[in-house]
């Protein structure tokens, strides 16, 4: 079994795979992350689908400390994305450190927006956008609400782009690349290495001002909408993977976010107009 | 009227939270999160402890609230019902 050990934010992982090259593929897009700290809190493993398929068509099943049955096995050249499934398997239903909410967030000044939604809603995209011009990147799948402080702790693993985002980030330096992989069950994937403000600084949590219900749709206006603090508080128990875990601690940060920062829902066409919107609004909470 | 007798946990049992106008409320013995609009929280808060018929309740609750329409009697026995449902309040 090859080894590698990664941390990010808050959250060390160990992945073990029986094959080389999903590691030196997850090596090479996380270069500059800090070192894990051991024990690590996650295992992942991607260990053939039958012995045999170690070497025949190989083909990989996502498993580690917790694991979902039934999961439909991955062929080998999309191991670098079984490796980052198998870590958001375990953040999704191991962590119990902080509220997990299935959200994006960016930051400046010490200042956070949460950006939340359906997949598809274009959060990650919008994430990476604003982490291209000048916003500090903090997470695009998974936000970390501090149980105890009540902050943003940051989980900048490496974005996901999808299909029709790929060419919003032709500009971006080759290395932060990761390998096109095509054929997935989301369409076509390329990875991206946040900026390196991103990784040196994500161990600073941040405040949350804003949160934000972003919908992308090339036929929308731009628009935005308040979100009652009611409505925020039921959307955010259902994006959230651990609330029901944490019980009463995840009661007691919900409702100190919900009931302290405001909520929006924005409609927008294309990326230009998301950025826009975000700034002015987060100028407003000034 | 007599009718059944209701009681709702003590206060030590539930924790709430004012959101705008409405209330969240997590229940500690089952674990579970409810939204709830008025007057279901001051419904939990009478019968607090304090079990009681539906007279009871109304009489309790008119000393310390202004319960503005003529239809208090129906509104107090329907969230009654959608609070014994949810397992907020018991037949005591």
């Amino acid at each position: 079994m090859h080894r590698l050990e990664l941390r990010i934010g808050p959250v060390s992982f160990r992945i073990g795979s029986a094959w080389q090259r999903p590691l030196d593929q997850l090596r090479r897009l996380y270069a500059g992350y800090p070192p894990a700290e051991t024990p690590c809190d996650f295992t992942v493993r991607l260990e053939p689908a039958r012995p045999w398929r170690r070497f025949v068509r190989p083909s990989l099943t996502i498993t580690g400390d917790y694991w979902l049955p039934d999961t439909a096995p991955l062929p080998l050249s999309l191991g670098l994305l079984a490796a980052e499934m198998g870590m958001n398997l375990q953040m999704a239903l191991g962590q119990r450190r902080y509220l997990l909410l299935h959200a994006a967030a960016v930051e400046r000044e010490g200042r956070a927006v949460l950006m939340t939604g359906l997949s598809g809603a274009g959060k990650s995209t919008l994430a990476a956008l604003l982490g291209e011009r000048g916003w500090r990147f903090m997470g695009d799948e998974f936000a970390l609400l501090g149980l105890d402080d009540g902050l943003l702790h940051a989980f900048p693993r490496a974005v996901s782009l999808k299909n029709e985002a790929l060419p919003l980030f032709a500009g971006v330096v080759a290395e932060r690349l990761g390998p096109l992989l095509e054929g997935t069950p989301k369409g076509t994937i390329r990875h991206l290495r946040p900026d390196r403000e991103a990784i040196m600084r994500m161990d600073e949590p941040a405040r949350p001002v804003l949160i934000l219900f972003p919908r992308f749709g090339a036929d929308l206006a731009s628009a935005v909408r308040p979100v009652g603090a009611a409505e925020v508080f039921v959307r955010l128990t259902q994006a959230s993977t651990n609330y029901v875990a944490l019980a009463e601690r995840g009661f007691a940060a919900l409702t100190g976010l919900v009931t302290a920062v405001p909520g929006r829902a924005i409609d927008y066409a294309n990326g230009g107009e998301a950025v826009a919107l975000v700034e002015t609004l987060w100028e407003e909470t000034r | 009227m007599a009718g059944p007798r209701f009681v709702a946990d003590p206060p030590e049992a539930v924790r709430t939270v004012a959101i705008e106008t409405l209330t969240a409320l997590y229940h500690r013995p089952s674990g579970t999160t409810h939204i709830l609009a008025p007057p279901a929280p001051q419904i939990l808060e009478a019968l607090a402890g304090r079990p009681g018929d539906a007279d009871a309740l109304l009489r309790r609750m008119e000393e310390r609230f202004d319960l503005a329409s003529d239809d208090a009697p129906n509104a107090v026995a329907a969230r009654l019902a959608e609070l014994e449902a949810a397992g907020l309040v018991r037949r005591a």
